[in-house]
């Protein structure tokens, strides 16, 4: 009888535990929600609709031609395609060499391998803040830096955005982390057959390493989309990537107020691609994610 | 014997990575530091002057501008770190223990982490506007008037610093949760399923078991977890971009040290780039700092 009675408190108990559990994920989980809901619906309203106070929560109808008045107000496609031409060329030649140093560092024998491993993981941990100051006076003298009148290199702005950044020792140390897995039995077993270090790299490390490499060109691209700062400061105006275009003046040169339409139009186009990449490349953005700790 | 021969193979595959790397990332930290100590250094000339002292270093601590982005930066690692790293752990716990919805739950929660840091800041702003925001439509529902939450000098109103804070640490909250969850997550999926077990037989009540079980076998990782925010949030710089815009006198009494960095090296002055390396010493020597005091207290408090 007590027993019974227990057990119906317990499941009682649990039950309610399960519907709090659920309540408060719900929540949260429209909390973060929010700002991508007014994001899309504020880019698909009217110019008199994003006026209105207390604002609509839902478009009365939807201005998809927002999207294209964005494009021309802030010159994105320009910007689009210098982000390209940016990400892509870093993701690139970044992880080419990021797979030679890893390589290096974990399979090959020389001297020095432990100090130069070493002094990577001491530099690892100091904030690229440290490097800003020095790195913008070395592209400047490298002739690299558009500040209004144009660079002294021809699209310079392109080669200071892409070089400084090309090794991230992150990973090089996640791709080393791997590649030390690799049993070396492998190794001496190519090596008896007469392969070369470097079809042995290509033929059996890279292969082997392909999620790991899947996700550094992921942290690589999601980088270079994101990054604002330092674009901001070497490029001007032609040379400006996406993330610069945002903050470009989206305000009515009448009232002098910000078209929030237009922005928020601009906006969903930044988030979006990214966010089809992660839906695509969820397994290894999760997993790549877990383990940096790094944002862009 | 196999191996030894090679020796200038290996530095074939390293040439190039560790010229750019000497280039981008060890000359200039120690090109900073020294920079940060040559108060005459010019930087329109890139010239040394060769007398070093701390004067960089007593300048901008006597420089309120600096100062106010040093408390703004304090105040975010402060407040945020431990309380998005709470409401993470209670997520993921959350998210652990349900089975329906929970890889849609987990998805959602995730969405913040892949998006665009300005793009984002740019939504709160809207959210948060004086006059046609969310925010002051729902205040309106309890009969309670529009805020001015981040708004400039409007008419009469002018946002508060404490309102703009307020702004900015929701924003950074939403944003650092997605990584912590997922961090989280996985640690939970490693506990062994025997020691809830135990706990169920001996029904144990669930609170008792979080606090005796799971926060303890967590403890590396919510020791990792803060290690990583405390870095991350002395760097917030972006956010406060996204929010409030790049410009840096109207934004000045809201920036952190980072924003700081940076205007040094937009701004007119000669020697502006001492002081802007001065503060970036300043901000990794704090880095530094929490980083060794984070260690020595996982190192005592994380067991199992």
């Amino acid at each position: 009888m007590n027993t019974e009675l227990e057990i119906k408190k317990q499941n009682t108990s649990r039950i309610l535990l399960k519907i709090l559990t659920y309540t408060f994920l719900t929540i949260m989980a429209i909390v973060i929600i929010i700002p991508f809901y007014w994001m899309v619906i504020t880019s698909l309203k009217s110019a008199t609709e994003v006026e209105l106070f207390p604002p609509t929560l839902f478009p009365k109808e939807f201005v998809f031609y927002n999207y294209i008045e964005a494009l021309e107000r802030a010159n994105l496609i320009r910007y689009f395609i210098n982000t390209m031409i940016v990400s892509i060329s870093s993701t690139i030649l970044g992880t080419f060499f990021s797979i030679f140093m890893a390589y290096a560092l974990s399979r090959l024998n020389f001297k020095g391998r432990e100090l130069i491993f070493t002094l990577l993981l001491a530099t690892m941990m100091i904030p690229g803040e440290m490097m800003v100051i020095t790195n913008y006076i070395t592209v400047s003298n490298f002739g690299w830096v558009d500040a209004g009148q144009g660079s002294r290199v021809a699209n310079g702005p392109y080669y200071a955005m892409i070089v400084p950044f090309l090794i991230s020792i992150f990973h090089v140390y996640l791709l080393r982390q791997t590649f030390k897995q690799v049993p070396n039995e492998l190794y001496y077993a190519a090596k008896v057959d007469g392969t070369s270090d470097w079809k042995y790299l290509w033929r059996v490390m890279v292969p082997l390493a392909k999620p790991s490499i899947i996700t550094i060109i992921i942290l690589k691209l999601m980088g270079a989309w994101n990054s604002y700062v330092w674009p901001n400061l070497v490029a001007s105006e032609n040379y400006r990537l996406i993330t610069n275009g945002l903050r470009a003046a989206f305000s009515n040169s009448d009232t002098g107020r910000t078209e929030f339409h237009l922005q928020m139009a601009a906006t969903v186009m930044v988030t979006l691609p990214l966010l089809i990449v992660f839906i695509i490349f969820r397994k290894y953005i999760m997993r790549g994610v877990s383990r940096s700790g790094i944002k862009g | 014997m196999l191996e030894k021969k090679k020796d200038y193979h290996a530095w074939l595959y390293l040439i190039i990575p560790l010229v750019l790397l000497s280039i981008f990332t060890f000359f200039p930290l120690i090109k900073t530091i020294i920079i940060s100590f040559d108060n005459g250094y010019n930087k329109w000339q890139d010239a040394f002057s060769f007398r070093f002292s701390f004067d960089s270093y007593i300048a901008i601590f006597q420089y309120p501008p600096f100062l106010q982005t040093l408390k703004n930066t304090l105040l975010i690692v402060f407040i945020s770190v431990p309380l998005s790293t709470v409401l993470a752990l209670l997520i993921a716990v959350g998210l652990n223990s349900i089975k329906p919805f929970q890889k849609v739950f987990q998805t959602v929660f995730f969405l913040p982490y892949v998006t665009n840091s300005i793009a984002i800041g740019m939504v709160f702003a809207v959210l948060f506007n004086l006059h046609t925001g969310l925010v002051n439509g729902v205040l309106e529902i309890f009969g309670i008037d529009k805020i001015n939450w981040i708004n400039r000098n409007d008419g009469f109103f002018q946002g508060s610093y404490f309102r703009k804070m307020f702004v900015l640490q929701a924003y950074i909250l939403w944003d650092a949760l997605a990584f912590k969850i997922l961090v989280f997550i996985g640690g939970l999926q490693n506990i062994s399923k025997q020691y809830y077990d135990a706990a169920k037989i001996d029904s144990t009540p669930k609170k008792r078991v979080l606090m005796r079980i799971t926060v303890p076998l967590l403890s590396p990782l919510i020791a990792y977890i803060m290690i990583t925010s405390f870095i991350g949030a002395f760097k917030t710089y972006d956010s406060v971009v996204g929010i409030f815009g790049n410009n840096w006198e109207m934004t000045k009494d809201i920036q952190t040290v980072v924003g700081f960095v940076y205007q040094m090296l937009r701004a007119d002055s000669i020697n502006s780039y001492s002081y802007g390396a001065a503060a970036a010493v300043v901000l990794f020597l704090i880095i530094l700092l929490f980083t060794g005091i984070n260690l020595w207290v996982s190192k005592k408090r994380v067991h199992y």
